[in-house]
């Protein structure tokens, strides 16, 4: 009973009071840096509208204009003529937006937000479910997002959608493929699958990234340095992928303006619409909060100050879990920070060279990396000749795929001007 | 020689036989053409689509000559000397020698190998140099005047003026919006001496009372002194005017042109039909004017039906149907009323119904109420009279303009002759239900309050709000003539359309639509007629005069259909004007 | 020659990766956010910044001090220096209106005005400023030198029938207008 209690105030505080707020927080950032960025201003005006109700003055949170703004456009959605034109499906058109914005919140669940927090003797995780497949679970959530873009896309019976539906089914599924396999070295170094575990092993031994204290017999620096190239090709290839699995720029073909008018959502508005919006804000989210919890971390502070930081507690409450909690938010605020910078900074990409960068690039770069990342692995356990063999063998194949991927690649025609 | 096989084929040329024909061979711009001798040169000019600029010169018009502006450049064949052959070129012309200076085209007729340019240089500075005189004392207040827009001055200035004026001294100060009639106002400065409205009223409406007093640039238009210029043309002098110098004191500063729609259609106000144009704009006629027909009114029309339009929007407008509740009458739909008169109509004798139809109504119209007559099965039908003393011009004694089609599509020599026997057994309480078709019978029709007081049932149809109105049991608002499509016959037997150049105002129907419905609600069966054009139809398969016609392709100036004998006044002295040389016509 | 035949630049091995060009990309964005965020984007000087990137905070700041003579706002009527209405509703402004806001009902001036030989005056003159694109037309096409296009730009109301700007609010505007042609006040 105790326990079903503590999930149920676990799910309803760190989804509903952790991930969800992110997600205006999100939209905040993204239009005020943007706007930055482009020399304008941004919402600067909005503030809790006080003088509606008799006060002299409206106020501003924390004096910063403008942070209530996400919620006047939350507001003004929700206001808005929720239309559903007379030629749709109706069922699954109603399905669709629920269909985005539930499986981003799933995923939440197996994310360790912090450490352990320890009140009356109890010690809880700060993680919903302490599963051991946690990447395995998220990536079999995430990939039913697509479920709900191909069938808005369908269900609106218009071709516009369609074309934004049929293109991101094509782009969730090459992705998936790379984002799978980049992952497999990650795994194989940790030899764990409990998100949990991964975060507790990079605070006792270093980060996937920056791997520079904690060394021991098992985890010695050199090990760790060497695991640092293909840990750095597996970032490199997971975040890209992430960047397409949310349909964010320079991958947003299936919402891409220019040709689609709105993509998949183009026969959406008020509410429903929003819940595309905010589907995407929280796939957006979670793909940070996966990454910086493999790559980055997750909730640790690094330099072996975790354990000094989990031991923090004034008499019976142990509150080093919350600290671990800021700090991994702020890790995913900053990456978040990195999304919409890519988002402002990359030019969308042309659909062929999408599907040419992932099938031809990151499929066969995260495939030999996994190769790589097992052959630094098991090589103390291999004598050298056997690790030679391997490594040339690896050498061979890298080079041949390489050729051949030069080789069948369409010689570019003369341009005409 | 002139056996050999070449002089032959010269003889057989086109241009060698004008002369047997009573043609002439003119060179215009370069082009040879034939003209029938006697032809005026701005008239031969005009046949072959070149155009010379004037004022004063208007073919129904004797030409005076006075405004210079129609100069052309002429030549003629060099006069051989005694014995000598003259020179032909390659198509048998003579050469033309060219004049070194530019005569007026109105005034002059073609000759013989006669040369004409309206292009050359000395014809355009020639131009030039008239518009610069003419505009010299010309106030040039376009924005206030009402001409701006369909001005000759105007148009001749930008296509050819010099557009600088060098005229440095102060301009001649004359007489300013002077009401030199009760319709006409008169602005002395914009006056350019062109002299068509003293022609016009000398010479077609036959009341000389306008005339130029002074000199040079002082001269001045007026009328004879203890005059005024009140005769039923006036108005035409403004549509002459080739400036704003008289203007109409009923369109002054209403409109300006270039916002007006043109809708050509007929008057209806007397048997001659007379062709106008309809200027509206956005659903309210600001003004009507006479369209050329030359069969019908020439260019002319009467001031009383030129101005006859204002109460087609007038505050008596009826625009829904109102039925009779008590004394007062309360308005009603249009369903509404139809229901309330089947029933009441049904209930009475066929032989105690009369039906009182107008001579103003279209073709179209009279047919559905003949087919409503004979749906009731009712004998009486007649049509109200209209006559009064004709003015020996335009306007006929008949003032309904459809007699010749009432008596065509109702197949009766008279169609009024039975009104005096329905007076007189409304009188006499034998008709119990009147039906009456656009007119007001108190002030037209001889009818009295108390005649009207005794039917148990009287329907009527009119634009207007009017004494027979008030004792109708139901009063049904129709189209004035500018709001619907039809046929009329004039006096002389010509068809002629009308056509819809406003929308009816409120809920007011076509008349032949309230008939239409008037026949479905009383027989329970439709007339199958879905629009005015198949009512046309059923005339042209029904009546032998229109037999083969059809409404759309009734053309702008209409077809003769019917002989009647009838001829227009104005038209007679016009067409003995044209034969003795007088005018062109 | 018309047509240029272009072939695509080769790459050096560095760039053919595109992760360095990403990189510089990502540098040159935050350099420009960066400068933005310290008020010294290119033109925010001239532009009257706020101080954030180059826009000016409107209802703080306006724009009033910087607009050109050219500035096209609202149309007004004018009146001249005797107080007479230049108007004399000639209706070229209405027919040249692009979007047909502008409509007036024309009206003669009665024979006891000082100005009577002008005959002509507009009794209503009406502008719709819902409609009306401040283009200018009406001020070119004027014969009159009567309407002119003002600084306003605050055209602001409740309701379709505020934004109608009568005769009078038009002459409110447009107030006096000195030193033009004259022309009706010689003798002509």
């Amino acid at each position: 009973m105790l326990d079903l209690l503590i999930i149920l105030i676990k799910i309803i505080a760190l989804t509903f009071c952790v991930v969800l707020p992110l997600v205006p927080v999100s939209v905040f950032f993204e239009r005020r840096f943007c706007a930055i960025i482009q020399d304008r201003v941004g919402p600067n005006r909005v503030g809790i509208p006080l003088t509606l109700f008799g006060f002299k003055k409206d106020c501003s949170i924390l004096g910063i204009g403008g942070l209530v703004q996400p919620v006047a456009d939350g507001i003004k959605l929700f206001l808005k003529e929720d239309f559903t034109p007379k030629h749709v499906r109706k069922a699954f058109y109603w399905l669709a937006p629920a269909l985005t914005v539930a499986p981003a919140l799933i995923t939440a669940c197996v994310i360790p937000f912090g450490s352990d927090i320890s009140l009356f003797g109890y010690t809880e995780k700060l993680v919903i479910a302490n599963i051991d497949i946690g990447p395995l679970f998220i990536f079999s959530v995430a990939s039913l997002t697509v479920y709900g873009i191909a069938i808005a896309g369908w269900a609106s019976n218009s071709k516009f959608p369609f074309l934004g539906g049929i293109r991101s089914t094509a782009q969730m599924i090459s992705y998936e493929i790379a984002l799978g396999l980049s992952i497999i070295p990650v795994l194989l170094y940790f030899g764990e699958l409990n998100l949990s575990t991964i975060v507790q092993q990079q605070a006792e031994h270093g980060w996937l990234l920056l791997p520079l204290w904690g060394h021991d017999a098992t985890h010695t620096l050199v090990s760790k340095l060497l695991f640092w190239f293909p840990a750095v090709v597996s970032f490199l290839i997971f975040t890209i992928s992430i960047f397409a699995e949310t349909n964010r720029m320079p991958f947003d073909l299936p919402e891409c303006e220019t040709e689609l008018v709105g993509g998949y959502h183009t026969e959406y508005s008020s509410m429903k619409f929003a819940m595309f919006f905010m589907g995407e804000y929280a796939a957006m989210v979670i793909g940070s909060a996966l990454i910086v919890t493999i790559f980055l971390g997750g909730w640790s502070l690094g330099f072996g100050t975790d354990v000094w930081i989990s031991q923090l507690r004034i008499g019976d409450f142990g509150y080093g879990g919350f600290i671990h909690l800021a700090i991994f938010l702020a890790k995913v605020v900053a990456f978040i920070l990195f999304f919409i910078l890519v988002r402002w900074t990359i030019p969308r990409f042309r659909y062929d060279q999408l599907m040419k960068l992932g099938w031809v690039i990151f499929f066969e770069a995260a495939l030999i990396n996994v190769f790589l990342a097992a052959l630094i692995v098991a090589a103390p356990d291999l004598t050298a000749a056997i690790t030679a063999i391997g490594a040339v063998l690896l050498i061979i194949v890298t080079a041949t795929i390489i050729w051949v991927a030069r080789v069948s690649e369409v010689k570019p025609p003369i341009l005409r001007a | 020689m002139s056996d050999t096989p070449s002089a032959t084929l010269e003889m057989k040329q086109p241009k060698d036989l004008a002369a047997a024909i009573g043609m002439v061979n003119v060179q215009i711009n370069g082009v040879w053409h034939q003209f029938r001798k006697g032809t005026r040169m701005i008239e031969a000019c005009r046949q072959v689509g070149v155009a010379v600029p004037h004022y004063c010169y208007h073919p129904k018009l004797t030409p005076s000559g006075n405004c210079r502006m129609c100069l052309v450049q002429i030549g003629t064949p060099p006069r051989p000397a005694p014995g000598q052959e003259p020179q032909r070129d390659a198509l048998g012309y003579e050469p033309i020698i060219w004049s070194p200076r530019a005569v007026i085209a109105c005034a002059n007729t073609v000759s013989e190998n006669m040369g004409i340019c309206t292009t050359s240089e000395l014809v355009e500075s020639c131009q030039a140099g008239v518009m610069e005189f003419l505009l010299i004392n010309h106030p040039l207040d376009c924005p206030i005047c009402d001409q701006a827009g369909e001005c000759r001055l105007q148009e001749n200035s930008i296509g050819h003026g010099r557009g600088v004026s060098r005229f440095a001294d102060m301009k001649v100060k004359k007489p300013k919006n002077v009401a030199i009639g009760p319709r006409v106002r008169l602005d002395d400065e914009r006056c350019i001496m062109c002299s068509r409205c003293i022609r016009f009223m000398d010479e077609v409406a036959g009341d000389p009372v306008l005339g130029f007093t002074q000199r040079g640039t002082h001269t001045t238009l007026t009328v004879y002194p203890g005059r005024l210029l009140d005769s039923n043309y006036s108005l035409n002098t403004v549509d002459l005017c080739p400036v704003g110098a008289l203007t109409a004191s009923d369109f002054r500063f209403q409109m300006r042109v270039w916002f007006l729609k043109e809708t050509p259609s007929i008057d209806v106000n007397c048997g001659t039909g007379t062709n106008i144009t309809l200027w509206t704009r956005e659903n309210t006629i600001h003004r009507i004017t006479p369209r050329r027909n030359n069969d019908v009114n020439s260019d002319w029309m009467p001031d009383s039906h030129r101005l006859n339009f204002h109460h087609i929007d007038g505050a008596t407008r009826l625009t829904e149907p109102l039925a009779k509740a008590g004394t007062q009458h309360r308005p009603a739909t249009w369903s509404e009323a139809l229901q309330i008169i089947a029933p009441q109509l049904k209930a009475i004798a066929p032989e105690q119904t009369a039906i009182i139809g107008s001579g103003r109504m279209t073709n179209e119209e009279l047919l559905l109420t003949r087919l409503l007559a004979s749906k009731l099965g009712t004998p009486h039908l007649a049509l109200v009279p209209r006559f009064a003393e004709p003015d020996g011009l335009l306007i006929a004694a008949d003032r309904n303009p459809n007699t010749t089609g009432a008596k065509l599509v109702l197949a009766t020599e008279d169609p009024y002759a039975g009104l005096d026997a329905i007076r007189s057994a409304v009188r006499s309480g034998e008709i119990s239900a009147l039906i009456v078709f656009g007119e007001d019978l108190i002030t037209d029709a001889g009818f009295t309050a108390a005649d009207l007081a005794k039917p148990t049932y009287l329907l009527q149809t009119h634009l207007l709000a009017n004494p027979t109105a008030t004792a109708a049991h139901l009063v049904l608002p129709a189209a004035a003539f500018s709001e619907k499509r039809g046929s009329m016959v004039n006096l002389s037997g010509r068809l002629q359309r009308l056509n819809p150049a406003t929308s009816k105002p409120g809920q007011a129907r076509d008349d032949w639509q309230i008939l239409a419905d008037l026949i479905l609600a009383i027989t329970g069966e439709t007339c199958g007629f879905s629009q005015i054009e198949d009512v046309f139809s059923e005339l042209a398969a029904t009546i032998p005069a229109f037999s083969g016609l059809s409404l759309e392709n009734i053309s702008s100036v209409g077809i003769p259909v019917i002989d009647t004998g009838y001829q227009i006044p104005l038209l007679v002295t016009e067409r003995a004007r044209i034969a003795a040389g007088i005018v062109n016509g | 020659m018309a047509v240029v035949k272009l072939q695509r630049p080769k790459l050096a091995p560095g760039e053919q990766i595109y992760l360095t060009a990403l990189l510089k990309g990502f540098f040159l964005t935050m350099t420009h956010a960066v400068k933005s965020l310290l008020g010294k984007s290119m033109g925010a000087k001239e532009l009257a910044s706020s101080g954030l990137g180059v826009t000016m905070q409107y209802p703080e700041q306006t724009w009033d001090s910087h607009l050109p003579e050219y500035y096209r706002g609202a149309p007004a009527l004018v009146t001249d220096e005797q107080g007479r209405e230049r108007c004399v509703s000639c209706q070229l402004c209405e027919f040249i209106c692009p979007p047909k806001a502008i409509r007036i009902v024309p009206g003669e001036i009665p024979s006891d005005d000082p100005w009577a030989k002008v005959e002509k005056r507009p009794a209503e003159f009406d502008i719709d400023m819902i409609r009306c694109i401040y283009c200018g037309m009406c001020e070119e096409v004027c014969p009159e030198q009567a309407i002119f296009l003002r600084k306003d730009y605050v055209i602001t109301g409740l309701s379709r029938k505020e934004m109608v700007h009568h005769k009078d609010k038009l002459y409110q505007i447009g107030g006096i207008r000195t030193g033009l042609v004259n022309k009706w006040n010689e003798l002509k």
